[in-house]
Order: structure tokens, then sequence, then C-alpha cells
């Protein structure tokens, strides 16, 4: 109790200084999952962060920490931050959680924004992309390209995020391709270029000539060069150092716009507790260029479905769709409520294994 | 022409001197690396050594120092035992593992009742966890003559993939809609391993780490115990004379490494961290094995070392924020300070001399 009023006082204290200052400079603060210079997830964060000082210059200052662990070692990064003065603070991470939520309580003038989680508070945000919408056009493109009807996916957790994306590119490779087969290793990691190459050569070991990946290094992409004849797709960033083969396409989350938007709310003293959920048509889901290795007619069709999701025309979970049990899940045009999408555990009909429970 | 000459003793005064003389070969090294960076080296190191214990929050740092030394130190203790008789658990990290899973496991399967025996059940719980992990090389290596650097070490995998199992079925919350991780134990007041004096970072897996270091140096001065573990590193013939029984000594050191690594691992999972999740681990049960060797494999030195190695953890993430130094650089600073350790070791039982070359 006293620990927690003592860091109320502080924090209050360093308000009223901030306050004070905030005229010149608004303190932003990220914390990382992995190394900034990973080329995917962690990476494109960054480039978020970079965004933000571009856009507002002088106005604000910036810092962010590395590879932090998901546990304590997160609280007290964050605690750091906060005394340190930050305004606002994102963490981007989903095992940042319970360390946001707890950081939260102690600092209620810092705001907090946590990426990919569901538990909020009258300072805590959550944001997340709609990456399932990028899945659907790697479905469609990767079933159109795969020649072996083998499609290799490198799950990072079986968390719903990652469920999310693999029944979405499997309904979308499905469409395009009945024969169509997915095999699914799962990394338990989010950044690990070792487990991540391991895992992307026992799939194309099992036949694999597409590798769609969930984790956030280019060693799967690095892994598929080396073995030829294998295409992958950019995750979370372009990695088009890939293409035009095996790259021959990517989902880009660009969060520059989202974070310069509540960074400009915290300045404007209009930032609220939100829970935001963007994809394809606000921007926060980007398709990276689709290579010449793509012929020009799956080229269109991806491209169609893109348009498609993002004028809202589309819902890449449309019904008549079961539940791999063979459950009705989504009736004839029926599309998925938001609810049901965040918390999806189950995989759709046709996938083959189990979710590791 | 310079060449090492053996010591007929190893030098004492180089045994205690190395860890120091380590230390500051790491801050002028990790200095010119950081100069090589593009940052003030002296600033860096400066932030790095002074800002967590004398900086402006250190009433925020210093009680962190503890909650991040606490583990090293509980864990390196049991791993000194072993190491001092030449018996090699590698596999710290998967009994810290299994320690948080019974510890956790048993205080989660009392929910939400409230009674005072179920911290100490979950107590034991964690430190049979460990233990029993520990024993799986030990039995192996008694029984079958099997190496315990490769059996403990495999069983971190094991214990790995037992913890992503069971974050997702057996101990996943059930109020958690349906992400992987445990309930929070900070917030069940029977299995909260709550700070003993708020804001102190003493919890009871410090106090455990104190215990641990003033019984190790009963064991290791006082008892004849403790008498055959220096023994059998140090002469293992001698030791046969002695009366020593390797297989006992193997099962004991096991043992207790395993358990005070469990115990680690529950006192984690029920206070600082909270919850079983599948990233539970961080890396603990590894830099125990630098920490043990930090601290020469004495317990006061060990102290020392978890304390240092807590501190460049603390000043290493203030580093980044403050002065945007890279993670990657703080862990080659991490690095250089067991390697400089192990250099300057040759020192203990080498003396440098300048020989003349002669004329052939």
């Amino acid at each position: 109790m006293k620990f927690t009023s003592l860091l109320a006082s502080a924090a209050m204290a360093l308000g009223l200084a901030t306050g004070a200052m905030a005229e010149d400079k608004t303190k932003v603060g990220f914390v990382y999952v992995g190394p900034v210079g990973d080329g995917g997830w962690t990476y494109e964060h960054d480039k978020g962060r970079q965004a933000v000082e571009k856009h507002f210059g002088d106005k604000v200052e910036t810092v962010y920490v590395e590879s932090v662990p998901e546990g304590p070692d997160a609280e007290r990064v964050m605690t750091q931050m906060a005394l340190e003065g930050a305004d606002l603070i994102f963490t981007t991470s989903f095992g940042y959680m319970d360390p946001t939520i707890n950081v939260a309580k102690k600092f209620p003038n810092v705001k907090f924004e946590h990426a990919t989680g569901y538990k909020t508070a009258p300072n805590v945000s959550v944001y997340s992309a709609r990456f399932y919408e990028g899945r659907a056009v790697q479905g469609t493109i990767a079933g159109r390209m795969t020649k072996s009807n083998i499609i290799g996916y490198i799950g990072s957790y079986p968390i719903p995020e990652v469920i999310r994306g693999i029944n979405s590119a499997y309904i979308h490779a499905k469409k395009v391709n009945p024969d169509v087969q997915f095999k699914i290793v799962w990394a338990y990691t989010w950044f690990d270029p070792a487990k991540e190459a391991d895992a992307a050569k026992v799939l194309i070991e099992q036949g694999a000539d597409v590798i769609l990946q969930h984790t956030d290094s280019t060693a799967p992409q690095a892994a598929a060069q080396e073995a030829g004849n294998v295409i992958t797709f950019g995750q979370a960033s372009d990695m088009s150092e890939y293409a035009p083969l095996p790259r021959v396409s990517s989902i880009i989350d660009n969060w520059a716009p989202y974070y310069i938007a509540r960074t400009q709310a915290v300045m404007d003293g209009t930032w609220e507790s939100v829970n935001t959920w963007h994809g394809i048509k606000e921007g926060m889901v980007e398709i990276g260029e689709i290579s010449e290795a793509v012929p020009a007619d799956v080229k269109a069709e991806a491209l169609a479905l893109k348009d498609a999701i993002a004028s809202g025309e589309y819902h890449p979970f449309t019904g008549p769709l079961k539940k791999q049990d063979g459950s009705a899940w989504l009736a004839e045009g029926e599309v998925a409520d938001d609810g049901t999408l965040a918390g999806m555990n189950f995989y759709v009909e046709g996938l083959e294994g189990e979710i590791p429970q | 022409m310079i060449v090492l000459e053996k010591r007929p003793q190893p030098s004492k005064a180089w045994s205690y001197a190395t860890p120091l003389v380590a230390v500051v070969a790491t801050m002028v090294f990790g200095g010119l690396l950081f100069a090589i960076l593009g940052k003030n080296p002296v600033e860096a190191i400066g932030t790095i050594f002074w800002e967590p214990l004398f900086g402006e929050f250190s009433f925020y740092y210093r009680p962190q120092l503890l909650v991040k030394g606490a583990p090293l130190v509980l864990i390196a203790i049991g791993l000194s035992l072993g190491f001092r008789a030449g018996i090699w658990n590698i596999g710290a990290e998967g009994q810290y593992i299994m320690g948080a899973i019974f510890g956790a496991g048993v205080g989660l399967a009392f929910y939400p009742l409230d009674a005072w025996y179920i911290f100490p059940l979950m107590v034991l719980a964690g430190a049979f966890g460990g233990w029993i992990w520990a024993m799986i090389p030990a039995f192996l290596k008694v029984r079958f003559g099997t190496n315990e650097i490769l059996v403990s070490l495999m069983l971190v995998y094991v214990a790995e993939q037992l913890l992503a199992s069971v974050s997702l079925g057996l101990l996943k919350n059930p109020e958690g809609f349906g992400f992987p991780g445990s309930r929070n134990l900070q917030s069940y007041d029977a299995a909260h391993n709550a700070e003993l004096i708020a804001g102190s970072g003493m919890h009871w897996g410090v106090v455990a780490a104190f215990v641990a270091v003033i019984f190790a140096y009963v064991l290791l001065n006082r008892h004849m115990l403790g008498f055959h573990i220096r023994l059998t590193g140090e002469a293992p013939r001698a030791a046969k004379f002695a009366g020593v029984n390797p297989p006992r000594l193997i099962l004991f050191c096991l043992g207790v490494s395993g358990a005070l690594a469990g115990l680690a691992g529950m006192f984690e999972v029920s206070g600082p961290s909270g919850v079983v999740s599948i990233d539970f681990n961080v890396g603990y049960g590894f830099t125990a094995i630098i920490v043990a060797f930090l601290g020469r494999l004495h317990p006061i030195g060990i102290l020392l070392a978890g304390g240092l190695m807590a501190l460049t953890y603390i000043g290493g993430e203030i580093a980044q924020s403050q002065l945007g130094l890279p993670a990657a650089a703080i862990q080659v600073f991490q690095g250089m300070l067991l390697f400089f350790l192990l250099a300057f070791d040759l020192l203990t039982n080498y003396r440098i001399r300048a020989a003349r070359s002669e004329v052939a």
C-alpha cells in the first residue's frame, strides 16, 4: 500500500512536472518483445515510432526498450518509463497484458496502449489489426500457386490471433483449390530465427511448397530460398529483400497512422480508452507488392479479393462454414461477429490436427 | 617471449582478485564497445552501474534488484554445490519451470479457498517439482552412468513443452477468453507471494535466497558432507579413501540444486510473475550458471555475483531507454563479464613469466 502510494505520488509529481513541460515535449515510450532489427513485427512497430518522431519533430521525445521478456521484466521496464516521465506507453506484445494493467494502476496519469490484448482500463487502450483479412489474400495466392497441394504454416502460439490467421488462409486456399492441405508447426516463439528456420525446413521436407509464417523473423524466407521452388509471404513487414522469389507478397502492419493519432490525442488532452481493431480498409493492414512470380490472373484475383474486403463488401469469415468437428458455425451468408473472432479457439472444417491444449 | 608456468599451488590472492579484475576489464572493453556505437562510454557505464543504486528513481530500482537477483542466487547456490564436486547440473532452467508448475498447480487446485496452509503447501510442491526433475538425471547417472550434463540440459526442453501444455490446457485460466496462461496468483491472496514489507522488494523468495546462502556456507565449512563435496571436486582419489559414497553425493547435489531451482520458480510464479504462461521462463536457470562461477562457487561470492548480474540487467534496461543502447550491446556486455572471468581465471593456476628466448 505504502509502495503504491509512493509510486502514485511520484507519478503525480512527475505528472505535474511533465504537465508543466507539456508545452514543449510529449514523451512516448515503446516496449518491444523482439529486437528492432527483426525485420518483422518489432521492426514495423519501430517504424511506427520513427513516424511519430518525424511527424511531431521537436514536440515529442520517444524512447524504447527492445527484447523485453513478457512478465516481471516487462513490468519493470514500463514502470521505469512511467517514472521517467512518459506520457504515453505502447506495449507491443500480447504477453504484456497483465504487466500493462498492473503498471497502469500505479500511474493513473500515464496513458497505456496494449497491442493484441483484451484487458482495458480507464488509462489502458487495446489495439490490434485484422491480420486475418490479409491472410485471406495470402490463402488465395497460396492455393493457386501450390503444386504439391501442401501448404506449410509456422504458428507461433496457439492463441486466437494466430488461429484466426490459419483459418482465414485455409478457407481461401480451399476455395480456389479444393485439394489443398495444411501442415501446421507450432514454434512457441515470436522471434527465434533458428527455430523458425527448422520449422520451415521440416515443412519443406514434408512436401510443402508454400510456407506461411506467423513468426517475426526472415529465417523461413531464407530457408525457402535455399530449398528453391518454395514460395513465402512476408510477415508483419514487407520482407521485400526476398522478392520476387521466394517472397511473392506480404502482410504489412502499418502502425504509424494509429501511433500518430494517439500521440496527437494525448497532446490535445482528448485521449480516451478505446478498443481498436482496424484492417485493410483503415490501412492498418497492407498487402505488400505481389511479385512477378505470381501469374497475372492470380494477382488480379488476389487484388480483387483485397478490394472487396477493403470496401466491406466481403468478410473473410462468411458462411456457410463449419467447425473442424463438423458442427455448424456460420449459416449461408452469415458473417462472424467480432466477439467470436476475438476469442477464436477452434479450427474450421477440413483443417487437420488439433490445436495444442 | 612470454610463457605460462603452472603454479605449484593455485594462487589464493588471484582467486579473490579475478572477479574484480574481470569486472574492471568488462567496464573498459564494454566502454569501448559503447564508444564504437557512438555513445559516451562513461555515461553508459555510469547509467548501468550507478542509476539503479543511487539514481533519481533508485527507490524503485533497489527493491527490483532483490526481485531480479533472488532467483539467480537461489539457483546458483544449489548449482555451486554440485559444481564443486564435479557434478554438472546444466538443467536448472527446467527444474525452475517444474517448480513453478507444481507450485502454481497446487495453489490453483485450492482456488478460491482462503486458508493459511495453501502457500506452505505450494512451497513444498515447488521444491518437490524441481527435485523430482533433477532426480531423473541423477538416477540415470547413478544407475546407468549417463552424462548428467546432457540429460539435465535436454530435460529443459521437455519442461518447456510441459509448460506450454499446461498454459494451454490444465492450468489455463477458465476466465481467460481462450487465451493461454493461468489465473493470476497475485489476485489470489492465499497463494500470493507478496512483498513482506510493501515497497521493499522482499518476498519469500528473497528470504529463501539469503537462507540458502547461510546454509550453503555452514554446510561447506562446518559439515562433513560439505567437506566431502569439496574433496570430491579437488581430489577425487583422496575422496575415495575418505569414504565418500559417489552415488549418494550425486543424488544429494542434484537433488538440492533441483529443489532450490524449483523453489525459485515457485516464488517467481506466485509473486513477481503471477501467471503460468508459455513464456514464463526467461533464462534464470542458465544465467545462474554464470552467477555461480562469477561468485567462485562460494556462497558469499554468489550473493555478490547475483547482485551484480541483477544490476547489469536493470541498469542495462535503463541505458536502453535513456541512451538508446541496443539490447544486444547489453547482452554482449554481460557476456564479456563471464569471458573475462574465465580468461583471468588462468592466473589463479598459472603465472605469466617473461622468459628469455634462447638462441639455439
